[in-house]
């Protein structure tokens, strides 16, 4: 099984970047930056997230620190893991 | 047409509104006329004038005159690009049209896109001019002539845009009459024809101050005309309704879907003949048939206004970002981002972290020339990821952005904030997309002349003297056009917030509401055979984009100028290089 990094990798380059892979996307690049999403493009970010891996994206989710790059969306996704699994929801 | 004596001839598309006042001028000098027409008062003010004539014309143009005895050939163009003029060398000489097409039907001319011209078009939304998308075609800069004698070709601006700033907000009860006055005259001379003149309403302000214009100068009956949109988020009709009844118009409007967008868009292109990056000339496109199914030749419309009087959303933007700029720290002051741009609906549904990532004043942009267009620019420049290997190539070593800033004139420098955004907006915008894909193009597409009044070179000298707060007073847009005409317009359209003209965009290509497959057309153009045979683009982001859209996925806005902008070059590809006809 794929981990959520890749996953979330595989998402960004395929459907973001339409498959350019020679794009630099390091693990901690700003997609706003970087002009990876434009000021709309968490929208899409969020319905990725919430129908890949299930989790409930609340408003005060909705922050750059949680959804900007690579590793702050595999971060935010496994948190939410560990999170459901603890409380068993 | 010539002279008396047969020696200055002349071709011209266009009008010159003041040429009744000129035509008496030229009598008491002794000039004798065999018409009534705008067209000879030309040929006898350039025998008058030479090439100072062009000083002396209020209106929009694009002429040639062939001046025998100097064997010299002169062409101009009007100051604010309202009509097109191209022109090119080739083996068979010089030739010039106000189409593009006209020059391919010549054998002779080459027929290739200039990839450079797409980079600049793919950061801009238009190509620099002379520039063209086509290699090779050259197009004359509004508020230039060009001269061919002895096989040299000069090209020189007669009219620049220059700002002052000398009327503030001490003139401002002296500058809304002042304003007042000539808008009525300059769409008192737009009123002359011998055909009934109608008005576009869109139910905006600039439109409907153009048709308060028209009723306050007398004229009893008059035919209006907009577009209605089945997508409630582009629709504005109710405020068409209330302007028409307001003003006692005689009111037609069409009502446009997205499968109409779709359905028509190669039409359209045929038009702009460049590619676009919204699918907004398509309603117009519409219209102007409606208007010409009406019986009507001749429309007034309100464009330029937000040019020239400060309207445009993105000199908001720019203004609240430099306000934030000056203390990033401010929680209070973003906060106003939440002003920009109401009617975009995904935009405000952002959360604020996220509106205040996207606005952001990186560290270098306050310092920029184009800070204002700075973030609209650097989205659409993320549409070249599009770009095939090989075209990525050409443009390894070229900034869109540097080519620009050289050729801004040394005044610029000296204009302040506000000045220096309008400037981009009126001298490039205006004439490479606003005018030549939305206004002239799409209302000539059905032989339908638009008429500008705000675009009265006299309105735009005035304009550039006001200063920025008679423009844009805090955040209010067109304050002074407000102030100027407010009780001549129905409140509500004076109070409502601005919603600039825009329609569905990538959505209208789908085959049927709820199919998961594109226009035929659209697949076969956007399909990896086209795309690699074109080879502008590649195919395998091209078809992933493709596939986006056919599940409707296509939901930002820089995806849907990617789709739009990929569609339309592919149009231009195919009908002005692949299957131009033989006889156009």
């Amino acid at each position: 099984m794929a981990s959520i990094e890749a996953e979330v990798r595989q998402y960004v380059v395929e459907t973001l970047l339409f498959g350019r892979k020679e794009v630099e996307l390091g693990g901690d690049t700003s997609f706003l930056e970087s002009g990876i999403i434009d000021s709309t493009g968490v929208l899409e970010l969020i319905q990725f997230l919430e129908e890949k891996f299930q989790v409930r994206v609340e408003d005060e989710d909705l922050i750059p620190a949680n959804l900007d790059s690579v590793n702050a969306l595999t971060r935010f996704v496994e948190n939410r893991y560990v999170t459901s699994e603890r409380t068993g929801s | 047409m010539c002279n008396e004596d047969k020696t200055v001839w002349i071709t011209f598309n266009g009008e010159i509104f003041n040429y009744v006042e000129l035509r008496d001028d030229l009598i008491k000098k002794g000039h004798r006329f065999h018409t009534q027409s705008d067209t000879e008062v030309i040929v006898h003010l350039y025998e008058e004038k030479g090439e100072d004539c062009v000083q002396d014309l209020n209106g929009q143009w694009a002429f040639a005159i062939w001046d025998s005895k100097r064997q010299k050939l002169f062409l101009s163009r009007d100051r604010l690009g309202v009509r097109p003029l191209f022109y090119t060398k080739t083996v068979d000489g010089f030739l010039f049209g106000s189409e593009i097409k006209s020059l391919f039907a010549v054998p002779s001319v080459r027929r290739a896109i200039d990839v450079e011209a797409l980079d600049e078009l793919l950061t801009f939304w238009m190509t620099l001019p002379p520039r063209t998308i086509f290699s090779g075609i050259s197009e004359l800069p509004p508020g230039h002539f060009l001269v061919l004698e002895q096989s040299e070709v000069r090209v020189q601006p007669y009219w620049q845009l220059d700002y002052n700033s000398s009327l503030g907000a001490e003139n401002e009860e002296e500058a809304c009459e002042m304003l007042l006055d000539l808008l009525l005259d300059a769409t008192r001379i737009r009123l002359r024809s011998d055909v009934p003149v109608g008005a576009y309403l869109s139910g905006g302000l600039d439109s409907t101050v153009i048709t308060a214009l028209v009723k306050k100068l007398g004229t009893t009956h008059l035919r209006t005309f907009s577009v209605a949109f089945e997508d409630k988020e582009f629709d504005e009709s109710s405020f068409q309704t209330e302007a028409s009844e307001f003003f006692k118009t005689e009111h037609r409007g069409v009502l446009c879907s997205s499968q109409d967008i779709g359905r028509v868009f190669p039409e359209v292109i045929w038009h702009t003949e460049k590619p676009v990056l919204r699918t907004a000339p398509a309603p117009l496109f519409l219209l102007s048939k409606l208007v010409r199914e009406q019986g009507y030749k001749v429309v007034l419309t309100g464009e330029g206004s937000d040019e020239v009087l400060g309207g445009y959303d993105i000199f908001k933007e720019a203004k609240i970002r430099r306000f934030w700029a000056k203390y990033p720290e401010s929680k209070f002051r973003p906060i106003l981002l939440r002003r920009l741009y109401p009617y975009m609906k995904n935009l405000q549904s952002q959360p604020d972290a996220y509106l205040r990532a996207f606005f952001r004043v990186a560290k270098d942009d306050l310092a920029s020339p184009f800070f204002s267009h700075l973030p609209r620019w650097a989205m659409t420049s993320k549409l070249k990821i599009f770009f095939s290997k090989e075209t990525r190539n050409q443009l390894k070593h070229r900034s869109a952005m540097s080519h620009l800033e050289a050729e801004l004139p040394p005044r610029f420098w000296q204009w302040d904030n506000f000045s220096q955004s309008q400037y981009l907006e009126a001298a490039y915008l205006l004439p490479g997309y606003i005018l030549s894909s939305q206004g002239d193009r799409m209302a000539m597409a059905h032989s339908v002349e638009g008429r500008f009044p705000f675009l009265d070179y006299r309105v735009v000298e005035f304009a550039s003297r006001l200063s920025p707060q008679l423009k844009m007073k805090v955040l209010d847009e067109k304050y002074l056009l407000k102030i100027a005409t407010g009780n001549l317009i129905p409140h509500t359209i004076r109070r409502r917030p601005k919603q600039p003209y825009r329609a569905p965009d990538s959505r209208s290509f789908l085959a049927g509401k709820s199919a998961n497959v594109l226009m035929e057309y659209v697949e076969e153009l956007l399909g990896h055979r086209s795309i690699a045979e074109a080879g502008l683009f590649d195919p395998v982001p091209v078809g992933k984009l493709a596939a986006k859209a056919r599940e409707g996925q296509v939901i930002g806005v820089k995806d849907s100028m990617a789709f739009v902008g990929i569609l339309s070059t592919q149009l231009v590809v195919d009908r002005f290089i692949k299957n131009f006809p033989r006889s156009v």
